[in-house]
């Protein structure tokens, strides 16, 4: 399965006010924690070892 | 210590010194350790005569192997020895994870049953040692050399020149053939001038081997950054005598001398077991350690096998059960080619197949390493994620790495092997890979198990049609040289159906099976020439 990089969140507006209110009140070093398990569990719900690679790619940023 | 007097064995004056002037020897190795000692036990099963060259007098003291896993009994068990070392071992099956103040998760290795070997003991070197040296004091082939120290090696084309140190002086000897099983400081490697390239770890590492007055379970308990070592890691491990093998990391800049006095190591011990623990040390060492490897498994008629090959991080036993793997795999090559069957091309196999398998090794122990003692904060940040999941959820628990179990390597891509061309549904019998073991009966009813039954030499597996039939073949050239031939229902019979499944053998298969008992080659109804086709492969005859 080819990573999506189509839209594909219902309500975007409502999705991103969701996962910033979710680390409204942690400090930096919850929130980071947060983050890693937040990627552990979508990344096993992918499962997909080429997908996953993908996103790793493109998920570094740019080099400047 | 309390529960081991360390042997002595007498030095001797070599033959070389006492004016006997000994044409070469077929094969010499240099380092009685587990790894030299099976390479002469294995060369002796074989009819190789050997010789054991050791610097030392006893076995190895302290802290240092403790686990066994299945394979490497297979092969200890083809030598005689198998049985002693898992009867003297710890069999253990029961992990638990701990994180912070909790356990996370516990699991079982619920090993496969139907094997004659268990998938893994714990015992200490020193006993292993001691149960592989009687046996090679048993053999006429076997000339063991205590004290007696290799200070030179030069070789050509013929063979191997050894200078070599002992009490009263120096002698010279010549080897056709040297294993250099002289550990992960091997002086041969030196002497061959060969790179020993890796990583190497920057954390240090506490043993302490402590003999328990109190029952414990026999379970391996890991533990990541505990209230007791607050961000470092624990291990707690079961071995013989009620002696338990305790590993703490210290982090990069601990003071080694004072980290080793005993009352440091009793009050880390106390607040890891309770105030009310009773026990007493046995070893204390500190250590860090590496992973690499030899460029070149062979050097000319210079073997490389065990730590002078190769060096790994302890969490997941790879290094003795590497170690042994190594010279199963060269012993018969050896053999073959001091029998002048196979030419010497064929010990360039041992390096690309244990090559591999070290490469495979380091691979594993790396990543244990790296999840133990993660390099930077991000990296801890997700170990810590996951040991956190893991105590809820599932999927979290195969992310966790305290080392992983040591499985065998499949020789896959060897030149020496065949592919299949056949289609077989038994992906642990495939080519390349150890001959599983299953439980068979014998004609006269009694049971035993598969591995008991393959020949020293090479092995036919018939199930249906046997190809090497003569009346079939009777103008078919011979194979090129006597291989055992083992029928099902004729030679043994698979009553509980076990060896046809792991063999996936339907009504007509066929498995050629070498002397370390790895599968060479299968089909479903191979004609003669495929099977001396296979079989000159496995020799690297082309």
């Amino acid at each position: 399965m080819p990573l999506n990089l189509a839209p594909n969140i219902p309500d975007p507006d409502g999705f991103y006010q969701e996962l910033i209110d979710s680390q409204r009140d942690l400090d930096e070093s919850a929130a980071a924690l947060m983050n890693a398990r937040l990627v552990l569990l979508l990344a096993n719900h992918v499962g997909e070892r080429d997908t996953l690679r993908e996103a790793l790619r493109l998920a570094r940023p740019p080099a400047r | 210590m309390k529960t081991f007097t360390p042997p002595r064995y007498a030095w001797r004056p070599a033959p070389e010194q006492q004016g006997v002037v000994e044409s070469p020897h077929p094969v010499v190795v240099i380092g009685a350790g587990p790894v030299g000692l099976t390479a002469a036990l294995d060369l002796a099963a074989r009819g190789v005569r050997v010789v054991v060259l050791d610097d030392n007098d006893t076995v190895s003291v302290g802290s240092r192997a403790l686990c066994y896993a299945k394979r490497t009994l297979e092969v200890w068990d083809r030598l005689g020895c198998g049985e002693a070392v898992a009867a003297d071992g710890v069999r253990w099956q029961v992990g638990k994870v701990f994180f912070q103040d909790e356990m996370v998760y516990r699991f079982d290795l619920l090993p496969e049953p139907d094997h004659k070997m268990p998938a893994m003991v714990n015992l200490q070197q020193y006993h292993l040692e001691q149960t592989l040296v009687e046996r090679c004091l048993t053999s006429d082939l076997i000339d063991m050399r205590w004290r007696h120290r290799v200070v030179s090696l030069e070789q050509n084309d013929q063979t191997v020149l050894l200078g070599v140190d002992t009490p009263e002086g120096r002698y010279t000897t010549q080897a056709t053939w040297v294993i250099a099983c002289d550990g992960a400081n091997s002086e041969a490697r030196a002497m061959v001038g060969a790179p020993f390239t890796g990583q190497a770890f920057q954390d240090r590492f506490l043993i302490a081997d402590v003999l328990m007055k109190a029952e414990f379970p026999t379970e391996r308990w890991f533990w990541f950054d505990p209230p007791f070592h607050p961000g470092q890691s624990a291990l707690l491990h079961k071995q013989r005598d009620n002696v338990w093998r305790i590993d703490f990391q210290l982090g990069w800049d601990a003071d080694p001398v004072e980290e080793r006095k005993p009352e440091r190591v009793e009050a880390r011990v106390r607040q890891m077991l309770g105030p009310d623990a009773d026990f007493e040390l046995e070893w204390v060492s500190i250590y860090q350690f590496a992973c690499r490897r030899i460029d070149r498994f062979r050097y000319g008629r210079v073997l490389f096998a065990g730590d002078s090959a190769h060096q790994v991080s302890p969490f997941g036993a790879r290094g003795a059960n590497s170690g042994v793997q190594d010279v199963d795999n060269l012993a018969w090559k050896l053999q073959c080619v001091l029998a002048g069957i196979a030419p010497e091309t064929l010990l360039d196999s041992y390096h690309d197949e244990r090559a591999l398998a070290a490469d495979d090794n380091i691979r594993n122990s790396t990543r244990s390493t790296d999840f133990i003692t993660p390099k930077n904060a991000s990296s801890r940040l997700y170990r810590d994620a996951v040991l956190g999941l893991s105590r809820d959820h599932a999927f979290a628990r195969p992310l966790v790495n305290s080392g992983r179990l040591s499985l065998p390597t499949r020789y896959l891509g060897s030149s020496i092997i065949t592919d299949d061309t056949d289609a077989f549904e038994a992906p642990s019998a495939a080519p390349g890979c150890p001959c599983p073991d299953a439980p068979v009966e014998r004609p006269d009813g009694s049971s035993g198990w598969l591995l008991d039954h393959l020949g020293r030499g090479f092995t036919l597996l018939v199930v249906g049609a046997d190809p090497t039939d003569s009346n079939a073949n009777a103008n078919a050239e011979p194979l090129p040289l006597p291989v055992t031939r083992l029928r099902l229902d004729h030679d043994l019979v698979d009553r509980r159906g076990v060896l046809s499944a792991r063999f996936d053998t339907r009504q007509q298969a066929v498995y050629l099976i070498r002397p370390d008992q790895f599968i060479a080659a299968r089909w479903r109804q191979p004609s003669m020439a495929e099977i001396r086709q296979a079989l000159a492969r496995s020799l690297a005859i082309h």
